[in-house]
């Protein structure tokens, strides 16, 4: 069955699309992620215009992320204060991101830059993931002690002014670190259509120093408000959200992330992440090979709006 | 849907011609008959939630000998052409050029090969084929690089199947009578669109005619698109809503269930 997708103006399967939620919505719900950094690549796969793909996977994701925090919120997981302060930040910084992907539409260069973060992104990430998780496998192999990690470390971060305290998480540290962490993320969400979550995670842990239990109910909280910022002003700036396309998506990722969540309560953590690494690391790899390979038209041509 | 509608639409456009050809039969001897008259099944193209393409039958019936060309056009636009470079072993879009009128749709369909109907001056006034299309170029450029932008431009648009790479074919139903079928794929821009149709005999055009087309999107699908680009604000904030309620409720709902 075919449906036409107003604002990509294209006709595709519906059932292709309910699909396409569903497998990501599964592994999101395996993973304890988004989902984003699968979904754009995988609609700019299916020939959705790219503007079009980054708009409406974070219209999507805001659905996700809804969904996903709703868990969080009921067990406490939620450390809304250090949400908050995050959001400060996002705000900004995706707001810029938007109005850079739409300069860099102009100049033509915004799927080699999409391209290029996801490579860079998901290549740093991935072999994070890998390498820890490899390590905890062979720690736990060995049945070692585990090092214990300090209560209280100190290095130059907590030198920095305008401290906070934040009770959820058990930290008292300035407000800038949340408000740059925010910051950078949110750029990186206005651009490349993810939750942003992959990112945020590892740096609230390793950077923040935040409670491993608040982080993924935090991370998801403020996702929700970055990527409703982002379709906000994708919306208004350059029309590229495609309703019909998200709706499709939410509901193929609701029904899959509810079978996902059920298979990953049954693996264990390390094998998860070393899983979720490999799939990172392949994405990473299929858009390298596609910026490195010779294209098949060295052309490209982009209709002019407002002329 | 559009499946059904064709037989009725082929039915209506036979009863058309079976009138044309009773007309062109009764007002053969008249010296006021019409060298060329022609029409379309349908002037309007509706996209709607189950668009996937289609295609218009354009009819008509000539008077005495001669060859007939279709022509059909999309609206006019802007475009610009990018070539990639490679740089540090990463393609980049590096030179480009930026073409003007160029219509976003170019069908054309003949009687005969196209060559052998119209000789190389009258193609090119009258644009007859993708290669006689002549799109303004926005800056100065050295010729070579105008031509190989404009080659890629057209290639592009024939894979997209926006451009028809060969002529179709012009079918006469006996002497007079003529019938040709025009595709449009599913993306096909929205607009208004010209049918020409050109009676050429002995290398010249003895008599043209061109009617309009529209497509446009219809329904829902109007409606979002329409919302999208008039109230944009309004769509930004009901495609959070959605997301919001959709996230929401899917949680709560599979929790209790």
């Amino acid at each position: 069955m075919q449906i036409y997708l107003p604002i990509a103006e294209m006709s595709a399967n519906v059932f292709l699309l309910l699909g396409m939620g569903g497998v990501i919505g599964f592994l999101s719900g395996i993973f304890g992620v988004g989902g984003g950094f699968l979904m754009t690549p995988l609609l700019i796969f299916i020939g959705v215009p790219p503007a079009v793909s980054v708009a409406t996977a974070a219209d999507q994701i805001v659905a996700s992320s809804a969904s996903g925090v709703y868990a969080h919120w009921r067990r406490g997981n939620v450390d809304f204060k250090m949400g908050s302060v995050l959001l400060a930040g996002g705000f900004v910084g995706s707001s810029f991101g938007v109005w850079l992907f739409s300069i860099l539409r102009d100049l033509g260069q915004i799927d080699l830059i999409i391209s290029l973060s996801y490579v860079l992104f998901l290549g740093i990430i991935g072999t994070l993931m890998l390498m820890e998780s490899l390590r905890a496998m062979l720690r736990q192999r060995r049945r070692g002690p585990r090092p214990r990690r300090k209560l209280h470390q100190h290095y130059w971060i907590h030198g920095l002014p305008f401290k906070m305290r934040f009770r959820r998480s058990k930290l008292y540290i300035s407000a800038l670190m949340p408000i740059s962490l925010g910051l950078v993320v949110g750029v990186i969400v206005g651009i490349m259509g993810v939750g942003g979550g992959f990112i945020m995670v590892p740096a609230m842990i390793y950077l923040l120093g935040m409670p491993t239990s608040v982080v993924i109910g935090t991370s998801l909280f403020q996702i929700i408000f970055i990527t409703a910022n982002v379709t906000f002003l994708q919306a208004v700036n350059n029309q590229t959200v495609d309703v019909v396309l998200a709706v499709l998506l939410m509901i193929g990722g609701a029904v899959g992330a509810q079978f996902g969540t059920r298979v990953g309560a049954k693996l264990r953590g390390e094998q998860l992440r070393g899983l979720l690494a490999l799939l990172v690391l392949a994405v990473c790899i299929k858009l390298l090979v596609d910026l490195v390979g010779v294209p098949a038209d060295l052309f490209s041509v982009q209709r002019v709006l407002n002329s | 849907m559009i499946r059904s509608r064709t037989p009725r639409l082929a039915a209506r456009a036979f009863a058309f011609l079976g009138a044309a050809f009773g007309a062109a039969l009764i007002g053969g001897s008249s010296p006021r008959a019409q060298p060329l008259v022609a029409d379309l099944s349908r002037h309007l193209i509706a996209i709607g939630s189950g668009f996937t393409g289609t295609e218009v039958l354009l009819y008509g019936a000539i008077e005495g000998e001669g060859d007939v060309v279709v022509v059909v056009r999309g609206p006019e636009e802007r475009v610009v052409v990018r070539r990639k470079e490679r740089i540090a072993g990463i393609w980049v879009n590096r030179k480009s050029v930026v073409f003007d009128r160029v219509p976003a749709f170019f069908a054309i369909a003949a009687s005969r090969p196209l060559d052998r109907v119209a000789p190389a001056p009258l193609r090119e006034l009258h644009h007859l084929g993708i290669e006689t299309l002549d799109f303004v170029v926005a800056a100065a450029l050295p010729p070579d690089d105008v031509k190989t932008f404009r080659e890629a431009l057209l290639r592009n648009r024939v894979r997209d199947g926006f451009y028809a790479a060969k002529p179709g074919k012009v079918g006469f139903v006996g002497s007079r009578l003529f019938r040709t079928r025009i595709l449009f794929p599913a993306n096909v821009p929205t607009g208004t669109y010209s049918a020409q149709v050109f009676l050429i005999r002995d290398g010249e055009v003895i008599s043209a005619e061109s009617t309009p087309l529209f497509i446009s999107k219809i329904g829902f699908q109007a409606d979002v698109n329409f919302l999208a680009h008039n109230q944009p604000a309004v769509y930004g904030l009901i495609a959070i809503a959605i997301a919001l309620m959709a996230g929401w409720g899917a949680a709560a709902a599979f929790r209790k269930a």
